[in-house]
């Protein structure tokens, strides 16, 4: 139908409560793990400087940890990769405070608040932290969001042929807003996706007519998922990354497509 | 640098403002240096400033069909969908191409939070009143889904949310899928609603002007903040080889601060550098140049140390006088208002300016211009740091 994107996985980062790396996550994707029972409540992000992770609110905490740990796996620089951050619904939490305090006192709304609650604030914070000075986006699909980000994402690496740095994150709901974003759980993850193929990882991807069902998830994942789909998707990709054989996953794109992805982990 | 990009087609075009609803109301409303800024009457908590607001949406409900989307955000998509033709080259690129190879990209810093917010006001027990308890509206896709069905497109769809570069941007993607044959034609845009978010938000920042917005200008003091909806159909140039064309863009990060830009303008410049490489024009070929213009001291000033790489006869202006800065949509807005320039051979007046910054008045035009215009750029910088820079050319550009 259209053009297959060839690209390799340079490196991968991962980040929910109980397991707070790649490594801890592909262990309870196979099945060789449980999720932490002591978990951390939040990530590090290390890379970010101190007085900005005082600041930055979850939603960056949680992008700019998983964004780090995928550099650092692929051994690549960030300062010159340009970064792709996709999100369901963005900073929920502060939506939620923003919403809040509009309703009660528009005057006192917060100006670092304000600043947070924009969807490029992961984006924002990982360039200034990284000195990046290439190209960052952020973006969103609502329930095609992993699939529509990884495609902008690979699009951007094989158009101007460079790798590029792809990294999905979502951050439970709070208060009334809670009913209509359905997510109880924070999730991230990122990939550092390479044009050149050789070597490692590789994905493919093409979209296609859509297929109406998503994968379906073993009882873990769907707890790990905590009725996000774009979690669910990311899951369901890593897991075929975990792996040892060359899988096949097809994932909405949009209202009459779906990306068809060959992984090879 | 990037390498130089194929052109593509502008083969439809339209625009949504406080200047009134499509071309015709924006290129009159630009050549007759008459704006369209108000005394704030949005925001029930008083805050003195002016805005571009776009008269009667409140009397401009959705469609019965479309009901479920029904928020300002989508109203006014729908409203700036209807004029130019705009809907009738959607329907043929999807005759011709099929609904899955068009491509969807649109960029929105609000998208429907003014639904959220009024969902916050009518709290019933702590829970959203029953009519606004659509779980798709409270989202930051709200904008492009409704859009999508609204259209019938369905292949690669996509919200771009970075604050004010936001609907720029989108031209840069589109672009990707095109020149990757992963779409054959693409709707790009952008649409930002007035909100409590936007405008106590920048408010809280100190950075709304008390008055109508000075771009440019030795006294400026701040924005005015609009809303509005712009879109364009981008095609392959074979598909109409006399339309305007889309020739370059560049993106970049400043890598300096969340809501001030890099004083060196480091991330502004190399957008700009990307964009005529990638467009394969030198500097001198540029003829006019829509600038991103807030109005707050820091970005004009940083803006201003651009214009320096150009010639004199290069004209400059920002429209944020005409229509306030319309955040996420002004990408879209003004890169329809750099095509109306290149359509009519007028530079649109910097209105708002009294005395110009010296550093920016050799380029700046604070008259409308006549002459024949064959490129023009349009410059968009948004918080975070993150810059976008498009350039258009007429069909016969020499």
């Amino acid at each position: 139908m259209s053009t297959t994107l060839r690209l390799a996985v340079r490196g991968i980062g991962a980040w929910t409560t109980g397991a707070p790396d790649w490594p801890a996550l592909r262990g309870v994707l196979l099945g060789t793990t449980a999720l932490a029972a002591a978990a951390d409540a939040k990530p590090s992000a290390a890379v970010l400087p101190a007085a900005e992770r005082r600041r930055a609110p979850a939603s960056v905490r949680l992008a700019a940890e998983v964004a780090a740990q995928a550099c650092a796996a692929a051994g690549v620089d960030p300062a010159s990769l340009p970064a792709v951050f996709a999100s369901t619904h963005g900073a929920l939490a502060i939506t939620d405070y923003v919403c809040t305090t509009l309703a009660r006192a528009p005057l006192e709304l917060s100006p670092t608040q304000f600043h947070n609650s924009v969807l490029n604030a992961p984006a924002g914070y990982w360039t200034i932290a990284t000195g990046c000075t290439a190209t960052s986006s952020a973006l969103t699909a609502y329930h095609c969001t992993f699939a529509a980000g990884l495609l902008e994402a690979a699009t951007l690496a094989v158009a101007d042929s460079t790798p590029v740095l792809y990294a999905t994150c979502d951050v439970a709901a709070t208060g009334p807003l809670a009913a209509m974003a359905q997510t109880t759980r924070a999730f991230g993850a990122a990939l550092v996706l390479d044009p050149v193929e050789a070597g490692t990882a590789r994905l493919r991807l093409a979209p296609v007519v859509r297929a109406d069902a998503p994968p379906a998830l073993s009882a873990t994942l769907d707890a790990l998922a905590a009725h996000n789909p774009t979690t669910a998707h990311t899951l369901a990709v890593l897991q075929a990354l975990a792996g040892r054989g060359a899988q096949t996953l097809t994932l909405p794109l949009s209202r009459g497509l779906s990306l068809h992805m060959e992984i090879t982990p | 640098m990037p390498e130089r990009i194929e052109p593509l087609a502008v083969t439809a075009c339209s625009a949504t403002s406080a200047l009134g609803r499509g071309c015709a109301a924006q290129a009159t409303a630009l050549r007759e240096a008459r704006g369209g800024l108000r005394a704030n009457d949005f925001s029930a908590t008083p805050l003195e400033c002016r805005i571009g607001r776009v008269a009667g949406l409140e009397a401009a409900p959705l469609p019965h069909a479309l009901a479920a989307w029904e928020c300002r955000n989508n109203r006014l998509a729908w409203l700036g969908l209807q004029p130019d033709g705009l809907l009738d080259a959607v329907e043929r690129v999807i005759a011709r191409h099929g609904a899955t190879r068009v491509a969807l990209v649109l960029g929105t810093s609000t998208a429907s939070i003014g639904a959220t917010e009024e969902a916050y006001r009518r709290l019933d027990h702590g829970r959203f009143p029953p009519e606004l308890a659509r779980p798709a509206l409270h989202t930051p896709h709200s904008l492009t889904a409704f859009v999508a069905a609204a259209t019938g497109i369905a292949g690669p769809t996509l919200t771009l949310s970075t604050a004010c570069s936001s609907s720029a941007k989108v031209f840069a993607s589109a672009e990707r899928l095109l020149r990757l044959d992963l779409a054959d034609a693409a709707l790009v845009g952008g649409v930002d609603t007035l909100c409590g978010s936007v405008l106590f938000g920048f408010h809280s920042l100190q950075l709304i002007a008390p008055a109508a917005c000075h771009p440019f200008d030795v006294d400026r003091d701040g924005i005015s903040i609009g809303e509005a909806a712009a879109f364009a159909v981008l095609e392959r140039v074979d598909a109409a080889p006399d339309a305007p064309r889309f020739v370059g863009y560049g993106e970049s990060s400043d890598a300096y601060h969340m809501s001030t830009p890099d004083p060196e303008g480091r991330g502004a410049k190399a957008a700009l550098q990307a964009t005529l490489a990638r467009a394969g024009l030198a500097p001198e070929r540029v003829d006019y140049i829509n600038l991103h213009g807030t109005a707050t001291p820091k970005n004009d000033e940083v803006e201003a140390q651009l214009l320096a790489r150009f010639p004199a006869r290069t004209r400059a202006s920002s429209t944020k006088g005409f229509t306030g800065h319309t955040l996420g949509a002004a990408g879209a807005l003004e890169a329809v208002f750099a095509l109306l320039a290149l359509r009519d051979g007028v530079v649109p007046p910097n209105l708002g300016c009294r005395t110009p910054m010296p550093e920016a008045a050799p380029w700046l035009a604070l008259a409308p211009e006549h002459r024949r215009l064959d490129v023009a750029l349009s410059n968009s910088f948004g918080f975070g740091g993150n810059n976008a820079c498009l350039a258009f050319a007429r069909a016969d550009a020499a």
